[in-house]
C-alpha cells in the first residue's frame, strides 16, 4: 500500500472520532452489512463519518491491508479498529458497544 | 466466483482440527454463508483475533471467492463442552 493511500486512511481515522469505512453513504448504504452498522450507530445517536470505499478503489483495498481485515465495513473509534459487521452487531446485542463508547468518552444515547 | 459449503468447512477444520463448525448457506448462491466456529484455540483471544484466525484459515478467499460470511466464534473450554 503506497504512502499516499495510508495517509488518506490515517487522515480519516485521526480527524473523525468514529469513522466507518463502508459501501455507500450513511444516508444511502449500498450493502446490507454496511447498512446494519450504520443503523446501529444511528440508533445509539453516535455522530460518525462514513467513508464510501466505493468512491475510492485505493481506499477500498488499502483499508483491508491497513487493518489486516478482508471485508467492508470496518469501524474505527479513536483510531482503533473495533470490528466489522459481525463483531459490531454482537457487541451491540450484548451491550459491549455501549460500554466501549462510554469508556472512550464518545457521546451516545443513554 | 463461489465456494461450496464443504470446501469452507474443510479449510476451517484444517486450521482448527478440534473445531465444531456449523455452516448455513444463506442464499443458495455459493456466496453468502453463516458460520459458527467453536474451538479451544480461541481461548484468551479477542473477538477480532478470533475472527482473523478464521479468515486466515480461508486462505485469502474471504472477500474474494467468498463474498459474505456471517461469522460467530465461540471458545471451547476443554473437551467436554
Amino acid at each position: 500500500m503506497d504512502q499516499q493511500v495510508k495517509d488518506k486512511i490515517e487522515n480519516e481515522i485521526t480527524n473523525n472520532e468514529v469513522c466507518l469505512f463502508m459501501k455507500g453513504t450513511p444516508e444511502v448504504p449500498e450493502c446490507g452489512f454496511s447498512m446494519v452498522v450504520t443503523n446501529i450507530l444511528k440508533s445509539l445517536k453516535v455522530n460518525f463519518k462514513g467513508v464510501n470505499v466505493l468512491a475510492d478503489q485505493s481506499i477500498r483495498e488499502g483499508i483491508k491491508t491497513y487493518s489486516e481485515w478482508p471485508t467492508i465495513p470496518q469501524l474505527y473509534i479513536k483510531k482503533e479498529f473495533v470490528g466489522g459487521c459481525d463483531i459490531i452487531k454482537e457487541m451491540f446485542e450484548n451491550g459491549e458497544l455501549k460500554k466501549y463508547l462510554q469508556d472512550k468518552n464518545i457521546s451516545h444515547k443513554q | 466466483m463461489t465456494m461450496q459449503l464443504k470446501e469452507i468447512e474443510s479449510l476451517i477444520k484444517d486450521t482448527f482440527p478440534d473445531a465444531i463448525v456449523e455452516i448455513q448457506d444463506l442464499a443458495g448462491d455459493g456466496n453468502h454463508y453463516s458460520a459458527t466456529v467453536t474451538s479451544s484455540q480461541f481461548v484468551g483471544k479477542t473477538k477480532i483475533q478470533q475472527h482473523k484466525m478464521v479468515y486466515d484459515s480461508l486462505k485469502g478467499k474471504m472477500g474474494n471467492e467468498l463474498h459474505a460470511l456471517e461469522l460467530k466464534t465461540k471458545e471451547k473450554n476443554g473437551p467436554t463442552s
